[in-house]
């Protein structure tokens, strides 16, 4: 079990290698010339070829390449003298536009959207699986009906549609809730609270109709499954072989599709965070569309894809977890 | 002899898209304690649902269950759900066709038989897990004690086959159903089973009905034989009358097409022509008229319009067939 920890960390970390490599080449190839855009208002020739010559951008793109990967592992200085800006490692780039290094902005703007991804998580994984649950021991039925039905709409509607309705009755029609203002949790737990609660639900639903019908549908195959039949001919409790004999059968799908689920909402849920005004990844990689800034946009789309990569190898290991079957011996 | 376990009139249908499937009808038969009664019938023929209906297995909001099923005394059937499941792996058992879908493939065989033990007794772990491997050993698994740390999935058909008879007999249960045990395995294996089987009941005294569509297990373990088919009791004898006296000729057509290896002459197999019958559309009067041989042999057309009762030939011999009458006075 170890040693095949092992060698997925080792293959992981060549992916995420050949993955820099095509973020970089791929923004590379964008017909955006990042030295004309880092020049500000006033630009003369002369000033985007100091820029292009400061950026490295005079280089060919492979060169350009290697001095972003020696900048991870190294740091590096844009320029020379004392104009030069140091970003110093990790170095995930420099935003001249934000005058920070990229891998500043982007652990400002983390807490935000790992708050968002983890209590949605938490609340749409635990409400989908026991409606789930629910729904199956129910097959046919009017709740089973109802619950299906309702779960076709959290599915279809869009969450710029949810989110907004949301916002409308729970904050300017009722005002129940003060308008969203994130702060952090250590700063004003009370304020956080009151700002994440709709996102989180909002989120939640929009997810939970998914690990509803997942749920039910595993349930209903793993239940019709002969050890099923053996669990209920020993004698045990239908809630004991509901939970712990079909159950945890089930399960593997389910994880895989929460494990990939959370990597993709740590890389931020743009609507949501937009319209709620949360400052996570998605606003700061939405403000780098627009701005432009490329930079960021290099940073952002790579740490997302690197929280896919780590969660399909933790989604990989605890498959053997689950599954004896599946471990390597 | 006084009956342990008692079936009477039961009759089993489950409503579907197709139609109502009537999948036992009238099934009668009895079992003295410490005997071992075969159920013999081709697929289809009702042995298992009438094996799930009295261990209580049957989804009883989805299937329909009439008749009486005395166990011991008590109608199982008049019980609510949760004095069934009580008496479920505790005084009463089952053994399963395929032991590798039948064993849970994500927990220990070590767990899944403490955990038998601590549904129906409040023993610590460690007592649950002693007694798990004592049953293992039992039942011929060689180094028990580490063998209960394995997975199913690391065990041999025959191994998993012994894993599932030590679950099962691991609260000693005075009554055993066994559905096809040894369909699903090796053939050299299958003998061990059969014979792990007759001594742990020779040793226990436990009450057996094997479910089986193998004549050479009737003919090693059975006391008692009830044929089924079509979802009822066609024949119910002692085992001998059933192989030396069969008198339906659907237990007469099923011996016939076992191959016989003792005998000098090639004998050509004689299988029973067409089809078992849909449970949803059952053939008019006697289930069996429309594959029968001797249905001429029946004044006028009364194998088509009437079922016959399950009458009694003598000596504990029941068949339901007009012609019974004719063959026990033979």
């Amino acid at each position: 079990m170890g040693a095949y920890v092992v060698r997925r960390v080792l293959i992981m970390i060549l992916l995420l290698l050949l993955l820099t490599l095509t973020v970089f080449v791929l923004f590379s190839l964008l017909p955006a010339d990042v030295a004309r855009l880092t020049c500000g208002k006033i630009c003369t020739d002369q000033t985007i070829e100091l820029n292009r010559a400061r950026l490295g951008l005079d280089k060919s793109v492979w060169e350009q390449y290697w001095i972003f990967l020696t900048g991870l592992f190294f740091g590096r200085t844009y320029g020379v003298g004392p104009g030069a800006v140091v970003c110093e490692a990790p170095c995930l780039g420099y935003s001249f536009t934000k005058n920070e290094p990229v891998l500043q902005l982007i652990l400002d703007r983390l807490p935000a959207t790992i708050f968002l991804a983890l209590g949605a998580f938490v609340i749409f994984l635990i409400g989908g699986v026991a409606v789930g649950v629910y729904s199956a021991l129910r097959r046919g039925r009017w709740q089973d009906k109802t619950v299906m039905g309702i779960s076709l709409v959290g599915y279809s509607l869009p969450s710029f549609f949810i989110g907004l309705v949301v916002i409308y009755f729970v904050i300017i029609r009722w005002k129940i809730l003060p308008f969203p203002q994130y702060v952090q949790p250590w700063d004003d737990p009370v304020r956080f609270l009151q700002t994440m609660i709709l996102p989180w639900l909002v989120l939640a639903i929009l997810y939970a109709a998914f690990y509803t019908r997942l749920t039910r549908s595993q349930m209903l195959e793993t239940l019709n499954e002969d050890y099923i039949r053996t669990a209920r001919a020993k004698g045990l409790p239908e809630r004991v072989v509901v939970r712990k004999h079909a159950l945890r059968a089930g399960l593997t799908p389910i994880v895989t599709a929460a494990g990939l689920d959370f990597a993709g909402l740590l890389g931020g849920a743009i609507i949501l965070e937009t319209i709620f005004s949360l400052p996570g990844l998605g606003s700061l990689a939405v403000a780098a569309v627009l701005d432009p800034d490329l930079a960021v946009l290099v940073g952002v789309t790579l740490i997302t894809a690197v929280f896919i990569i780590v969660a399909n190898l933790v989604v990989d290991v605890l498959y053997a977890v689950i599954d004896p079957r599946v471990r390597p011996s | 002899m006084s009956a342990f376990l008692e079936v009477d009139d039961l009759a089993v249908s489950f409503p579907t898209e197709d139609g109502v499937v009537k999948a036992v009808a009238g099934s009668s038969f009895s079992v003295s304690q410490g005997h071992t009664l075969a159920i013999v019938g081709e697929s289809g023929s009702g042995k298992s649902v009438t094996a799930q209906a009295i261990m209580g297995l049957l989804n009883r909001g989805y299937a329909d269950i009439t008749g009486r099923i005395v166990f011991d005394g008590t109608d199982l059937l008049a019980l609510d759900d949760d004095e069934v499941r009580r008496m479920r792996g505790a005084s009463m058992a089952m053994i399963f066709q395929d032991p590798l879908s039948s064993l849970h493939p994500f927990y220990r065989i070590g767990d899944q038989l403490a955990e038998a033990v601590r549904v129906h007794n409040k023993v610590s772990k460690s007592e649950a897990r002693a007694r798990a491997v004592d049953a293992l050993h039992r039942v011929g698994i060689p180094s028990p004690d580490k063998r209960a740390n394995d997975y199913p999935h690391q065990l041999s058909g025959g191994m998993r086959q012994r894993v599932m008879i030590a679950m099962a007999l691991i609260n000693s249960p005075s009554l055993l159903i066994a559905d096809e045990p040894t369909t699903a395995l090796d053939v050299t294996v299958q003998a061990q089973i059969t014979e792990l089987m007759s001594e742990l009941q020779r040793e226990t005294g436990t009450t057996l009905i094997i479910i089986t569509h193998d004549l050479g297990v009737v003919a090693d373990m059975a006391d008692e034989v009830c044929v089924m088919y079509g979802g009822r009791v066609v024949e119910y004898a002692p085992v001998r009358d059933i192989y030396y006296s069969p008198q339906h000729p659907y237990t007469q057509g099923l011996l016939a097409s076992v191959p016989r290896l003792a005998t000098d002459r090639v004998d050509r197999l004689d299988p029973i022509p067409g089809n078992p019958p849909s449970l949803i559309n059952l053939p008019s009067g006697c289930v069996f008229h429309p594959r029968c041989g001797q249905r001429e042999d029946v004044p006028g057309d009364l194998c088509r319009q009437a079922e016959p009762m399950l009458v009694d030939a003598g000596r504990d011999h029941l068949v339901r067939c007009y012609l019974a009458d004719q063959a026990g006075a033979r």
